[in-house]
């Protein structure tokens, strides 16, 4: 008996969004990146365009950060006091093709620096380095709503990813990247209803869809990494069966949340039969990665230079088809 | 492909003869529907309706069953693509590939490992489900290394090889340990195949593309091999993905029967990082067996943590009983802190109450399973409830003191709890990491 294969047919077209202005787009980045345009689910070559490559962009901070494991502290320790050296070793050292900085000294606890001298920073920044930048603010909403704009104003040009906009707060900041011609993060603590609400908010604020990356609000492994699992799957379900509001690629913060949990931090001495630490950190934020890149993910800021380095082979693996 | 209730009514005889217990035959198809009663009411079914109806009621993909006894690995019965759809059903089988080229040293050290790969997380145990032996020697030396190996350990067993003759000696020796065999394929599937039904052993047939699997499947069915579980051999993981992911949607979407057997994935990867990468994948992407080679407790640890997150019900997180739990040495001066019954949230918070040698109570409030955050949201973590369930699990019996401690996201109801409880409300920090440093300095 011949066996037919079902294949889905597809609608739907995820949103093609170019991080990075080269010198021809009136910038001064040495390449830029894109991201989405995806005519189908994950590694389903066979039923759709898949035309750009996940990307990982290093995580950088503008403040020392207080709780890194010495996992990355051995890596990167010497350079927490001078973030631009810090950056220009993921460029030349690792390999990085895109990077993310967060203004955390912006932070009331880590500095307290003020919009002019994180807008300082990031043209040192941009001077420094020439992949494409995402920038992301302390965590402090009043603070960020300051120090944003101003980073935006002094990318002004450079095609940055900007964020995070969340349903509270995004008019500022939208308004601001709409003038730079930035694209934006909205962020939904893992809703599919506030992803949609916090595109369509955002779009009536003049930045096009096409503009938008959503942050679904990830958990790492064993957190939580499932509910962002599955709300990723539908909303990439959903877009692909041509609901615009949501058809924006996934921006995943792994670094972030794989390294603070007690599997990835937690000592060999402590828990003999989880085995070594240094290798069980970076699994962890590899897994957390590889799961969330079956689930349609995008981007993904990361941390680890092994970590990065395998998943970036991960994601050519999976193009050989 | 399940009926409706109006498809198997078409299917009865219609004369309402109440025989079956339901008034009419409509009443009783929708039951039918429902599968909640057996089509054996029926005294009047013609033979061919009744075929109909048994083949329509059998699960889509067949629940295999590899091993015998407590560690027996069930596989199969899934439903659907999409874990939020409903749920993934049967969590995958992880394994490891010895080879019997090994020697018996080399081979008991690597199943000394294996057998320390047990873990629990959040309440739940996590283990690894199977041992296969590889056949790199002859046929001697492959079934003194079964036999070795069927000693040593209790996991469920496989066996790969494609030697009529070694496979025979092996399966004697794991006489009634229900084995897997890999593989049987186009070329030599009459001389495996009556070893599996002699020894009800399970089958993997193994075939590069769907077409000619399906035509194996079947093939082995006329031969009387029901338990089966397919392969597509060495592949890219992207063709691997497409692979499994045609396998289910034809088997749930088409009722293709001749694919509707779990599916197993052998990784061939020397570097532990990326054989994980592809075990994950493939985890994700509906394998029901993963075969690894390395032995790692940190890649295992987190192969198993990635399972039990995907196998999870995504309509019934993982909860724990409402209760006041004393951990470490309490007494009546011990602190109380307050957090809701899902589990992560409360092994979470146990994970740090015991770093921080510190003995405390936790009261774990009936959140439905909902974390703080959620809970608080959908108001079932509330001020109200929090204070009933205070009263009603006898903290004010337990301790002496008038200080409850509420998580730091949930600070803005300290006001309102106070005065609903009674209670002192202490806000402690938002994260559990800072339980810890929180309660020495209390």
């Amino acid at each position: 008996m011949a066996q037919d294969l079902m294949l889905e047919k597809w609608s739907g077209k995820i949103s093609t969004v170019t991080i990075g202005a080269t010198i021809a787009d009136g910038g001064t980045r040495k390449h830029s990146i894109k991201i989405g345009g995806e005519k189908s689910l994950p590694n389903l070559f066979k039923e759709g365009a898949i035309p750009n490559k996940t990307q990982i962009a290093f995580e950088i901070w503008d403040a020392p950060p207080t709780d890194w494991p010495d996992e990355l502290n051995k890596i990167y320790g010497s350079y927490y006091k001078d973030p631009i050296t810090w950056a220009k070793t993921c460029v030349e050292k690792y390999k990085a093709t895109c990077l993310c900085v967060r203004l955390q000294a912006a932070h009331p606890d880590f500095g307290n620096k003020t919009a002019q001298q994180e807008a300082q920073f990031i043209k040192e920044l941009l001077k420094a380095v020439a992949v494409p930048l995402v920038i992301i603010g302390c965590g402090d909403d009043s603070k960020d709503s300051l120090i944003l704009p101003a980073c935006s104003e002094a990318a002004k040009g450079e095609i940055c990813l900007i964020g995070s906009a969340v349903q509270n707060n995004y008019k500022t900041l939208a308004a601001a990247l709409s003038a730079d011609g930035h694209n934006i993060i909205a962020e939904s603590p893992i809703d599919i209803n506030i992803a949609k609400q916090l595109n369509i908010l955002i779009s009536d604020m003049g930045l096009p869809l096409e503009k938008i990356v959503i942050n679904p609000t990830i958990g790492a492994l064993g957190y939580g990494l499932e509910y962002a699992y599955s709300i990723m799957e539908r909303a990439r379900l959903a877009a692909l069966s041509g609901d615009k509001t949501v058809a924006s690629p996934f921006i995943c913060f792994v670094g972030q949340e794989s390294w603070q949990v007690k599997e990835a931090k937690a000592n060999a001495e402590e828990f003999p039969a989880w085995g070594k630490e240094t290798e069980r950190g970076i699994i962890w934020e590899i897994l957390t990665a590889t799961a969330l890149i079956q689930a349609g993910a995008d981007l993904l800021v990361m941390r680890h230079p092994l970590a990065i380095e395998k998943i970036n082979k991960y994601i050519e693996e999976l193009y050989q088809c | 492909m399940a009926f409706s209730g109006l498809d198997i009514y078409k299917l009865l005889p219609k004369t309402n003869c109440r025989e079956c217990g339901f008034a009419t035959c409509l009443a009783f198809a929708m039951q039918l529907a429902k599968k909640a009663v057996s089509i054996d009411k029926c005294p009047y079914l013609s033979p061919e309706a009744k075929k109909v109806l048994e083949s329509s009621s059998l699960p889509p993909i067949k629940l295999i069953t590899i091993g015998t006894g407590e560690q027996k690995l069930e596989i199969g019965n899934e439903s659907v693509m999409f874990r939020h759809e409903e749920k993934f059903h049967r969590p995958c089988g992880l394994g490891f590939v010895i080879d019997d080229s090994l020697t018996d040293s080399e081979i008991k050290d690597k199943l000394a490992r294996i057998a320390k790969l047990s873990f629990e997380r959040v309440g739940q145990k996590l283990d690894v489900n199977l041992v296969a032996l590889k056949q790199v020697k002859d046929a001697k030396r492959f079934t003194e290394a079964v036999k070795l190996v069927s000693g040593l350990t209790t996991l469920p067993i496989g066996l790969i090889s494609e030697d009529s003759t070694a496979l025979k000696d092996a399966l004697i020796t794991l006489k009634d340990k229900r084995a897997l065999i890999y593989r049987a394929t186009k070329e030599n599937f009459t001389q495996i195949a009556p070893l599996a039904k002699e020894f009800k052993a399970t089958l993997v047939a193994s075939a590069p593309d769907l077409n000619s699997l399906s035509t194996l499947t079947q093939e082995l069915n006329k031969l009387g091999i029901e338990e089966i579980m397919l392969d597509t051999g060495n592949k890219t993981i992207s063709e691997k993905i497409w692979d499994l992911t045609q396998i289910r949607r034809l088997a749930l979407k088409k009722s293709n029967r001749s694919l509707g057997f779990p599916a197993i994935t052998l990784i061939n990867k020397a570097d532990p990082y990326e054989e994980a990468m592809e075990a994950a994948s493939y985890i994700c992407k509906y394998s029901g067996i993963i075969l690894l080679r390395n032995i790692e407790a940190w890649q295992t640890l987190a192969l198993l943590t990635l399972r039990q997150n995907i196998y999870t019900d995504p309509q019934k997180p993982l909860q724990i009983e409402p209760k006041l739990y004393p951990i470490g040495a309490t007494n009546d001066k011990s602190p109380v802190l307050i957090t809701t019954n899902f589990s992560l949230s409360y092994f979470t918070v146990l994970g740090e109450v015991e770093a921080s040698k510190v003995p405390t109570y936790i009261l774990s409030v009936d959140t439905e399973g909902m974390s703080v955050l959620t809970a608080w949201a959908a108001e079932k973590f509330t001020p109200d409830k929090i204070s009933d369930t205070v009263n009603k699990l006898g903290v004010k019996e337990t301790v002496s003191h008038n200080r409850l401690i509420i998580p730091g996201y949930v600070a803005m109801m300290s006001g309102e709890l106070e005065e609903k409880s009674g209670w002192q409300i202490i806000v402690g920090p938002k994260e559990a990491s800072g339980i810890p440093s929180f309660l020495r300095n209390l």
